[in-house]
């Protein structure tokens, strides 16, 4: 058994930080006065990594996941992802990004949904069909391209909005919850999917969750957030090894980092 | 299709069939009694007396009557699509088509503008604020006020026809247009425009991508309205300045000569037009949805 807690690709990694966050704030100025969503985040995070963060709703979760895709402006501190600023990132396509909801358009097939983004960035023809193909088989829905989305059940549109993501080949994946509105069983399933996507690609993700067992199953680090003013209380690397089958979780291992993430999350309740 | 008729035969057919034929019966009570006065004048004048079937038989047979009976305007009905050349003057068909080439050209220009004032309002504030309100207040101009100022100004510099009549029309289809383009552009979620941040789209792609097909619903929803509203524009376009051709100047000879069965002729003529306008924008608005899998 690998007792590293990194993937193999974390041995070729550069120093530098694929995302560095440094005294990161963000302040919504709302009729009730001002709301700190998010102040004074550190946190860098490698090449490779897989990194959750968890915590009750109102702790900048989101909102600091937006902010590295540049879907919410910080108001303090400097966040980089890839060495640029986060917009740049984006236009460099640095990055994926996987909603809570599939977001896929009913007017086009599951071929047609993975190929928009390209067409935006203007990829040719053949290039798109050889990438939806390729994408399509890494999310095991090859066969489906022809498919319209309401012939898919939910599980599998979220694996063609996560294969969508991935057929411009950011090396980042942003995931907001991808997985919060599905039943266990199909969460479990995909998050073994997810596991397995991560160590065939080597992409570094990001990945919000509220659930502490998906989030201790997935990650080789967890950052544990609570609100008011939103800030990270905990980091808790992960111990586990990087092959991890379901069962990994009835392990004695799992559940001594499932019960370090909880105390993390009640700590950041102390004082409410 | 035929299954699906004699499903909604067994639930509906029974119910529709009795509010029609009330409202036949009610007509024809409502002909026998406001005929009847000039019926019992007469005889009174001949110095006749009139049994009540003769009565009944003579309300509902008069040329000029004040209100016709149902056969007299099926019969005026018939007499005017199939009883002519379709290139008479008196033809219906005639009449129908010069009405219905206007309301397209109308519809065409009144759904144009309305796409296109939506979408300078979906994307500028300033024109948000400074068109919808101008676009309301069109509205609440009474078009009776309106059409005979469009006919008289255009026909001083020579512009009659087809086209001022059009222009009445597109003045009231380009509002439902409008209104529901500009809440189908609006649609699309937070998280669908973040989607397309993410891939760096701009205006153009998001628009043409996301906002344009989120919109059809509602585009097609208005398009019922607007080409109802397009006939009516067209309609009341013919009425002034003693246009001679179209269904507005069947309408309006016929109340010049108290010929009122050739009125009513046209008035369900043009609801016969107007019914199946409404029913083909019904039939595109289904294929499309069901096509791009919006039908619900």
């Amino acid at each position: 058994m690998d007792a590293s807690p990194l993937p193999r690709n974390a041995a070729i990694a550069p120093a530098a930080p694929v995302i560095e966050a440094r005294g990161v704030s963000l302040t919504f100025q709302t009729a009730d006065g001002p709301v700190h969503a998010l102040k004074d985040v550190d946190l860098s995070i490698g090449r490779g990594e897989f990194v959750s963060f968890i915590g009750p709703s109102g702790c900048g979760k989101t909102t600091f996941l937006r902010s590295i895709a540049a879907l919410e402006a910080p108001t303090g501190g400097t966040l980089r992802v890839n060495g640029m600023a986060p917009d740049a990132a984006r236009r460099a396509r640095a990055y994926g990004y996987v909603f809570q909801a599939p977001g896929l358009y009913p007017w086009r097939t599951i071929a047609g949904n993975i190929s928009l983004p390209l067409e935006i960035m203007g990829f040719s023809r053949a290039e798109r069909a050889e990438r939806i193909a390729r994408v399509l088989d890494l999310v095991e829905l090859s066969g489906f391209g022809a498919k319209f989305p309401w012939q898919l059940s939910g599980g599998m549109q979220q694996r063609a909005s996560i294969a969508r993501a991935l057929a411009f080949d950011a090396d980042i994946l942003l995931m907001d919850e991808p997985f919060g509105a599905l039943d266990e069983i199909v969460r479990d399933r995909l998050n073994e999917a997810l596991l397995e996507l991560w160590r065939k690609t080597g992409k570094t993700i990001g990945f919000v969750t509220h659930s502490i067992p998906e989030a201790v199953y997935l990650s080789t680090r967890i950052v544990v957030m609570s609100p008011r003013p939103g800030r990270i209380t905990r980091v808790i690397e992960s111990t586990l090894p990087a092959e991890r089958p379901l069962d990994i979780r009835d392990t004695p291992e799992f559940i001594a980092l499932a019960h370090e993430v909880r105390e993390g999350l009640r700590e950041g309740h102390a004082h409410d | 299709m035929i299954e699906a008729w004699r499903r909604a035969g067994r639930g509906n057919l029974v119910p529709i069939l009795t509010v029609l034929l009330i409202i036949i019966g009610l007509w024809y009570l409502g002909a026998i009694r406001m005929n009847a006065q000039w019926e019992r004048d007469q005889a009174a004048r001949a110095g006749i007396e009139l049994s009540l079937p003769e009565l009944v038989s003579r309300t509902l047979s008069q040329d000029r009557p004040v209100l016709p009976a149902p056969h007299q305007v099926a019969e005026g009905l018939w007499q005017g699509v199939a009883g002519q050349a379709v290139t008479s003057r008196r033809s219906l068909v005639w009449h129908g088509w010069v009405t219905l080439s206007a309301t397209l050209a109308g519809f065409a220009i009144g759904t144009a503008a309305g796409i296109v004032l939506a979408v300078g309002i979906v994307h500028s504030r300033a024109m948000d604020q400074s068109v919808m309100p101008w676009a309301v207040a069109s509205q609440t101009v009474p078009i009776l006020a309106i059409a005979p100022m469009v006919i008289v100004v255009l026909a001083s510099i020579g512009v009659t026809g087809l086209l001022p009549k059009a222009i009445i029309a597109a003045w009231l289809s380009f509002f439902p247009v409008l209104v529901g383009m500009v809440k189908g552009l609006r649609t699309p979620d937070a998280m669908q425009l973040d989607q397309m941040r993410s891939w760096s789209a701009g205006r153009g792609r998001t628009f043409w991508h996301l906002r344009l097909p989120s919109s059809l619903p509602y585009l097609f929803a208005s398009l019922k309205v607007a080409i109802a509203a397009a006939l009516v524009g067209t309609i009341v376009g013919e009425l002034p300045a003693g246009a001679t051709a179209g269904l507005g100047a069947r309408l309006l000879s016929g109340s010049y000569y108290g010929q009122t069965v050739q009125i009513w002729s046209a008035l369900f003529a043009a609801a016969i037009l107007a019914a199946t306008l409404v029913a083909i924008v019904g039939l595109l608005e289904r294929a499309t949805l069901k096509r791009m899998g919006l039908a619900r």
